[in-house]
């Protein structure tokens, strides 16, 4: 058995050589698509349920042109036909569209009628292209700028070591003038003068008093300095970040892929809080996204992103490679990093909604953390400061107008701040 | 009654002569502590390692250690949902509209959700049908998170699963069904369409069914008499928004007299509008809700009731009947109520809460007369199906053994019946007993099985609550346990496999809608049939010609059958605890009941001069908590030892008691309180006559008000008649206190005469609530509602005693030393001196004391959020300051706990947090668990020990609604501005809003010339603004 699978696996590759060879020859030899813009096009409109070389909602498409005329007879007519109206091939009785409706779940596809022959053209143009090899080159060249910041690092290591040498051989060539000068003066007879009958400088410090009060005065209120300073931030936890059950990055998707904060953090909008995404939330995307393919480093890998991606898989249940939910969720146990007391309310909705406060204002920048932190102390005086400089944006909205052209008139300024709107009271934050 | 009962801690102590005993009495140890061992031996002692240096430096290095690991903080975690609900927006409160209908009340609710979890009840505005949220109802979100409820069903105390109970109880009701035996039904008042059809269908399908309908507070005479004359099964429908002139004959129509629910008509004629006011007499005997309110309240024993009315029927129809035996001042009282009800024709309405059908009839009769408008007899109330002789029936067929199967819902026989014993006897025959319960109660844990029920907020139902007035019930939590409300395991015996959700929705699209929308009827919580009122005018003609020919026969009846041996017992509800099926709810426990100010106990009220006779007294104890005496009430062979209150305004030869108190099982020993008083409803009628004596012992009274009259300080409750308000100047009844200024007299809100220079609050909001003496009927539905929303402690018995109630809102209620408080005004104006006659000091020691028959008034009393503080200029933290808004804040983690606030509070109304009260087992209430504790509003912080807590005017909820208005960028509408109290308040007693917005209604108010401030002579300059009560004392 197991050798005639082998054979018919080698005449199956043999096959599919001569496929990929014919159809590279042919897409070249008819110069009828560009893959750039097909890829753009594909991204666009193909990639929520194709991949190239996966099957997804729908079947993984590279070389689907050559494969479906290899092992279907089917030309790219039809394939234009199944993309500009899929169901309607199906009702029409096509056999093999109504096999691949079948086989996918009876999951209708998308009708696409308006993509015009070029664009489908341009994008079995991008299926067709050869799979590229792994991101070598990538790896490479990270691996290159790995290698100059570490010989950054020598070299300044180098030049304090050598300058530790060059001070500690100083000083022994001082120690062994000195002895040496000693020596001489010894055989020489000259007698070298001693210091004698001043009381020692710490010593003379030691008996004035007035200097002695003085000093300690000092230390006293230094000591109280610093203790103040240590019990102050007790309970601050600016810096603060812990290591999530997920390695979920923002960076990632926030800064490289610019994904909106409150796409996912939509209650932010509406609630006092900003909501932790659930699970749901991340499988609209990573339905379709089950592999990393940005920017990798030595840290942080494809490998591993891709770990975590399956992590998420794992919590929400998603079989990947049934496309179907398993039902067997778990929910992900964040670690909570900005922790406001419990006398402490505060709503977001109030300032992203109304104020029109930039995320980012508070968090800091979230795009850029690979693992979120706290940016901002989160006490009291850091709220109030922001209250006190921050002018409350009253444009176009109803509430503010008559407030706003009273209290300016009172305060004679053209612009409120958020203390002056009353900001700082305390029962506006706790109740 | 517990602290009576001698518990012994061994059999050792039932030997009289036991040394043991003895000693033990002397001495906390049997043997000697063996100090010698460790302190004799001083070689030992030396020669220990550890000095007591050492120990103190372990300690200190210990402590410091500790607390300084105590800085890390913690590690949170934060959950969200793996597929998140659309419609629960974390942080965002979601409302559903649902119907209460536990069988004793009835009314149309919303409720409010936080990520899920019911945690307060409001009321329904767009559900006019038929009263509102009553302070039961406000709390009834509590049960929901009753610690000691049932998590599955059970059989004889065992756990069962629900398809063993369906196979093994379908089993058996067959094999009843092929013996031949009979299976009773025995619930509550469902009034519920779908209920009705399905028990049709349990009928049909097993054939020797009877549907036992049972109320445990019985409304039978008057169903009865309305079955009578009408032909139809109900209650009459009144409307005391069309009554200018109401008598009561003994009928706590603001209470929960035949359902309740009647205050908010009723409050709407009590605010003087164009000079009118309505008139509101009443007879009774017992102090209620409805007694304090009126404008002539005449105590009179329930036998004297029956014959006051009598003669009013005389007197007002024509009709004569000959009573006798009246006294002179209530024959005269009855004579110019007469006059009244004449006068006022149409107007007027007569209502009755005697349980006797011809007291019933006579009043039905009399409206009918008077033709009445606030009448309604086509419209039939049916939230009292309750049947008495059923009931008696049914416990004489179980003792003798014919029943075969008894199933039970929304019932507690054992507890409510009087006959109890007879009851469990009877139980104990069947073969097949269940009971649908949400607790091991009294009764279900007497049945074979417990089929655990879901609480109202977790079920679905639907209620008739009168004729043509639908109101719907939905879950608004998933199923907290393993429960099964009656009518779907009524389904599934049935042999019907839909869900009772699905069988209302049919029933609902098949019989009641008329083509109407099921989701928007859901969505409203309500639906009217508008068909009803055209379908009932025919039968109506026939009726009437009819009704003529049965006139004064029921007059007559009632005068014969008024007849009493010694004192009477008039058996009543509590406005905190109804029927007693909330008696674990710490928030209804610690509800002080409005008249009596008592909490956690009820008590035979007893007027002063039977007191005296009886040798009964109330005294105050060093704390100045309320203790009482005993007494032994005896009726038909039954005693309850029960505390005894001297009430004023009791009628003399009659007392009172309460339902609702004395349970025993299925509740935490703290909620054990008061006595039972179903063991006396006798053939469950409400008037008893009972020989009393005085017990030994005392009783400790957990009272939240101490002084029970307002010793002439009209300043505080300012109050006139309706013909000085009509015809005398403001300054008259309502003068603005002076002082003097350069030896003029200045008004004491000159800011000449201010301390403090006037902030300006004229721009941005200016909140102000404003509280309606005429309006307010003191039920206490704000007093919950405050509880609810501001996460309020419950503290217990011993610690309201020790005055530490934590009540951020009371109702303080006043009793007149003379007959009216304008008489004590005069009285205390006129002390000159301090001895003489006329001299003060014994003048004021007189007007302690209340009157026989005392003016009442209620005051709801709250932080009064003064513009000039007085609490905020003492606090060395500045931990309460002032918002521009109104509100005096109050900032809980500022506050170090000195309490100079509170003593510089005038109005008394700061709160301290004497101990902990979340998560303490000292204080076992809903705080101390989880389940408890969803209950919370995360809005609001709960506050920890040490700290002062008062009334914020709601504050979240201001916020809230500014919040909202910045968000979608509008200005905010009159009305949209609420607090807890007043939105829970339904009589328009409570009316709160933005003065600085001049069409409000409240800044309306503030320019009334009723208004005026709670001890305006200080100058603090309240946000809490009163409107004068004017009483109508205006004679025939």
């Amino acid at each position: 058995m197991r050798k005639v699978i082998h054979r018919k696996l080698s005449r199956n590759l043999l096959r599919l050589s001569l496929i990929v060879l014919l159809a590279f020859t042919s897409s070249l030899s008819a110069q009828e698509g560009d893959p750039a813009k097909g890829k753009s096009l594909f991204n666009a409109n193909c990639a929520a349920c194709h991949q190239l070389d996966k099957k997804m909602t729908g079947p993984a498409l590279r070389h689907v042109e050559a494969r479906l005329s290899d092992e279907e007879g089917l030309d790219r007519e039809w394939l234009h036909a199944w993309i500009r109206n899929s169901s309607g091939l199906i009702k029409s009785g096509d056999a093999y569209a109504n096999k691949v409706y079948n086989e996918f779940g009876g999951a209708a596809m998308t009708a696409f009628p308006q993509l015009s022959d070029d664009d489908l053209n341009n994008i079995l143009a991008y299926t067709a292209e050869e799979k590229k090899a792994a991101p070598a080159p990538a790896a490479g060249a990270t691996g290159q700028v790995a290698a100059t910041g570490a010989s950054d690092g020598i070299s300044n290591e180098l030049i304090l070591g050598a300058l530790a040498i060059l001070f500690i051989l100083l000083a022994i060539g001082l120690y062994l003038v000195n002895k040496t000068l000693r020596r001489f003066a010894a055989a020489q007879n000259i007698e070298l003068e001693t210091e004698t009958g001043r009381t020692p400088l710490w010593k003379a410090f030691v008996q004035n008093q007035f200097l002695m009060i003085v000093v300690a005065i000092f230390f006293l209120l230094t000591s109280a300095y610093f203790a103040f300073g240590f019990l102050m931030q007790v309970g601050v936890d600016q810096g603060y970040q812990p290591v999530q059950p997920i390695h979920f990055s923002h960076k990632v998707h926030a800064g490289d892929n610019g994904i909106d904060c409150k796409y996912c953090h939509s209650s932010a909008r509406v609630s006092k809080t900003s909501g932790i995404p659930s699970l749901n939330v991340c499988m609209n995307c990573h339905k379709s996204i089950y592999e990393y393919n940005g920017e990798t480093s030595a840290e942080y890998t494809k490998e591993f992103y891709d770990g975590e991606i399956q992590k998420l898989y794992k919590a929400a249940g998603w079989s990947d490679a049934d496309q179907k939910y398993t039902g067997e969720s778990q929910p992900v146990k964040w670690v909570r990093i900005h922790n406001l007391p419990d006398f402490a309310y505060f709503n977001h909705s109030q300032h992203v909604t109304v104020a029109g406060v930039e995320c980012q204002t508070c968090h800091g920048p979230v795009q850029e953390m690979e693992v979120v932190y706290q940016h901002a102390p989160l006490t009291m005086g850091w709220c109030i400061n922001c209250h006190r400089e921050t002018d409350v944006t009253v444009k176009d909205n109803a509430y503010y107008e008559k407030i706003h052209a009273e209290l300016s008139k009172k305060y004679g300024v053209e612009t409120l701040t958020a203390a002056q709107m009353g900001g700082l009271e305390c029962g506006k934050c706790h109740y | 009654m517990s602290s009576n009962k001698k518990y012994w801690k061994s059999v050792e102590e039932l030997n009289e002569n036991s040394s043991i005993v003895e000693t033990l009495k002397q001495n906390e140890f049997v043997a000697e502590i063996p100090t010698d061992e460790f302190l004799g031996n001083k070689e030992t002692l030396e020669s220990g390692s550890t000095t007591r240096r050492d120990f103190l430096k372990y300690v200190g290095f210990s402590t410091a250690a500790a607390s300084l690991a105590a800085c890390e903080g913690p590690v949170k975690k934060a959950i969200p949902y793996v597929v998140q609900p659309t419609e629960i927006i974390p942080g965002v409160a979601n409302y559903y509209a649902t119907t209460v209908a536990d069988g004793f009340d009835f009314a149309s609710v919303l409720v409010k959700t936080r990520e899920g979890r019911p945690i307060k009840i409001e009321n329904n505005t767009l559900a006019s049908t038929h009263g509102s949220a009553n302070a039961r109802v406000n709390a009834s979100v509590l049960g929901l998170y009753d610690s000691l409820r049932i998590q599955g069903p059970k059989k004889d105390g065992a756990s069962i699963s629900w398809s063993d109970f369906n196979a093994e109880t379908t089993k058996s009701l067959n094999s009843i069904k092929d013996s031949g035996q009979s299976i009773v039904l025995l619930t509550q008042t469902f009034a519920s369409p779908s209920t009705n059809k399905l028990v049709a269908e349990f009928k049909e399908t097993y054939g020797n069914v009877k549907h036992v309908v049972y109320d445990a507070v019985s409304e039978f005479a008057a169903v009865q008499a309305f079955q009578k004359k009408y032909n139809k099964k109900g209650l009459a429908d009144y409307d005391f928004s069309q009554a200018m002139t109401i008598v009561s004959v003994g009928a706590d129509f603001l209470g929960d007299w035949q359902g309740g629910g009647f205050d908010a008509g009723y409050a709407k004629n009590r605010v003087p509008q164009n000079g009118k006011m309505s008139r509101h007499i009443q007879f009774e005997s017992n102090m209620s809700l409805s007694g304090a309110n009126a404008d002539k309240r005449v105590p009179v024993t329930p036998t004297q009731q029956k014959l006051a009315l009598a003669k009013l029927y005389s007197l007002v129809t024509g009709n004569n009947v000959s009573v006798k035996g009246l006294p002179e001042h209530v024959e005269t009282a009855v004579k110019n109520a007469a006059i009244q009800l004449k006068k006022a024709g149409s107007k007027a309405v007569v209502v009755t809460g005697i349980q006797d059908v011809n007291a019933q009839t006579v009043v039905l009769e009399l409206n009918e007369y008077l033709a009445s408008k606030a009448f309604n007899s086509k419209v039939a109330i049916k939230t009292k199906q309750g049947n008495d002789n059923d009931v008696a029936q049914l416990v004489a067929d179980m003792k003798a053994g014919k029943v075969g199967a008894i199933i039970m819902s929304g019932v507690n026989p054992l507890y409510t019946l009087a006959n109890a014993a007879d009851f469990a006897e009877g139980l104990k025959k069947t073969k097949l007993s269940i009971a649908f319960s949400m607790k091991e109660d009294e009764t279900s844990s007497h049945t074979q099985y417990i089929a655990a029920a879901p609480h109202f907020l977790e079920a679905w139902g639907d209620v008739e609550i009168k004729t043509g007035h639908y109101s719907l019930t939905q879950p608004t939590i998933r199923p907290l346990f393993d429960t099964k409300q009656f009518q779907d395991v009524l389904l599934k015996w049935t042999g019907n496999s839909a869900s009772y959700s699905d069988y209302i929705k049919t029933t609902w699209n098949s019989d009641i809608l008329n083509g109407g929308s099921y989701n928007q009827a859901l969505h409203d919580g309500f639906f009217v049939k508008s068909v009803v009122a055209s379908e009932e005018v025919a039968e109506e003609v026939s009726e009437t010609e009819e009704s003529v020919n049965t006139f004064s026969g029921a007059a007559q009846a009632l005068v014969s059958s008024a007849k009493s041996k010694g004192i009477e017992l008039s058996l009543y509800t509590k406005t905190g605890m109804g029927d007693g099926q909330q008696a674990n709810n710490p928030w209804l426990q610690e509800f002080p009941d409005p008249i009596s100010r008592v909490s956690w106990d009820n008590y035979l009220t007893v007027s002063k001069a039977d007191a005296e006779e009886l040798g009964l007294i109330n005294r105050h104890v060093a704390t100045g908590a309320l203790n009482g005496s005993y007494a032994n009430v005896t009726a038909n062979g039954v005693t309850v030892k029960a505390p005894v209150l001297i009430q004023p305004g009791q009628a003399k030869g009659s007392v009172g008691l309460s339902f609702g108190y004395g349970r025993t099982a299925g509740l935490k020993e703290e909620m054990q309180t008061g006595v039972n008083a179903y063991a006396l409803y006798h053939n469950l009628s409400n008037v008893q006559d009972v020989t009393i004596e005085a017990a030994s012992g005392e009783h400790e009274f957990a009272c939240v008000q101490l002084h029970n009259t307002l010793m002439g300080r009209g300043d505080i409750i300012k109050e006139t008649t309706l013909e000085i308000f009509n015809t005398k100047d403001k300054a008259h009844w309502n003068a603005m206190p002076v002082v003097s200024l350069d030896h003029e007299e200045t008004p004491v809100t000159s800011p000449d005469v201010d301390l403090w220079d006037e902030f300006d609050r004229s721009i941005g909001h200016h909140f102000n609530l404003s509280i309606d003496l005429n309006a307010c009927t003191g039920c206490g539905a704000c007093v919950i509602a405050c509880h609810a929303e501001n996460n309020v402690p419950v503290v217990g018995k011993e610690e309201v005693r020790r005055s530490r109630d934590m009540h951020w809102l009371r109702i303080d209620r006043y009793y007149s030393s003379d007959d009216t408080f304008e008489e004590d005004n005069a009285k205390k104006e006129g002390f000159s001196g301090l001895f003489g006659d006329n001299g003060s000091l014994g003048g004021f020691g007189e007007m302690e004391h209340a009157a026989d028959n005392p003016q009442v008034a209620f005051q709801a009393v709250m932080c009064q959020h003064c513009n000039h503080a007085p609490c905020e200029t003492v606090c060395p933290v500045a931990a309460t300051s002032h918002g521009r808004q109104g509100q005096n804040h109050m900032a809980y983690n500022r506050c170090v706990g000195t309490r100079y606030c509170a003593n510089n509070c005038p109005y008394k109304v700061r709160r301290f947090n004497w101990f902990l009260y979340n998560g303490n087992d000292e204080f076992d209430y809903h705080m101390n668990d989880d389940l408890g504790r969803m209950v919370l509003n995360p809005d609001v912080v709960v506050r920890s020990r040490g700290v002062m807590e008062k009334c914020s005017m709601c504050i979240q909820m201001t916020q809230k609604t500014v919040l909202d208005a910045k968000r979608d960028g509008r200005v905010i509408k009159d009305g949209e501005f609420q607090t807890a109290c007043s939105a829970a308040c339904s009589s328009g007693a409570m009316v709160f809003g933005d003065i600085n917005d001049k069409d409000s209604k409240v800044a309306k108010l503030k320019e009334d010339n009723r208004m005026y401030h709670l001890l305006e002579h200080v100058g603090t300059k309240p946000n809490v603004q009163y409107q004068t009560k004017v009483r109508n004392t205006t004679e025939a």
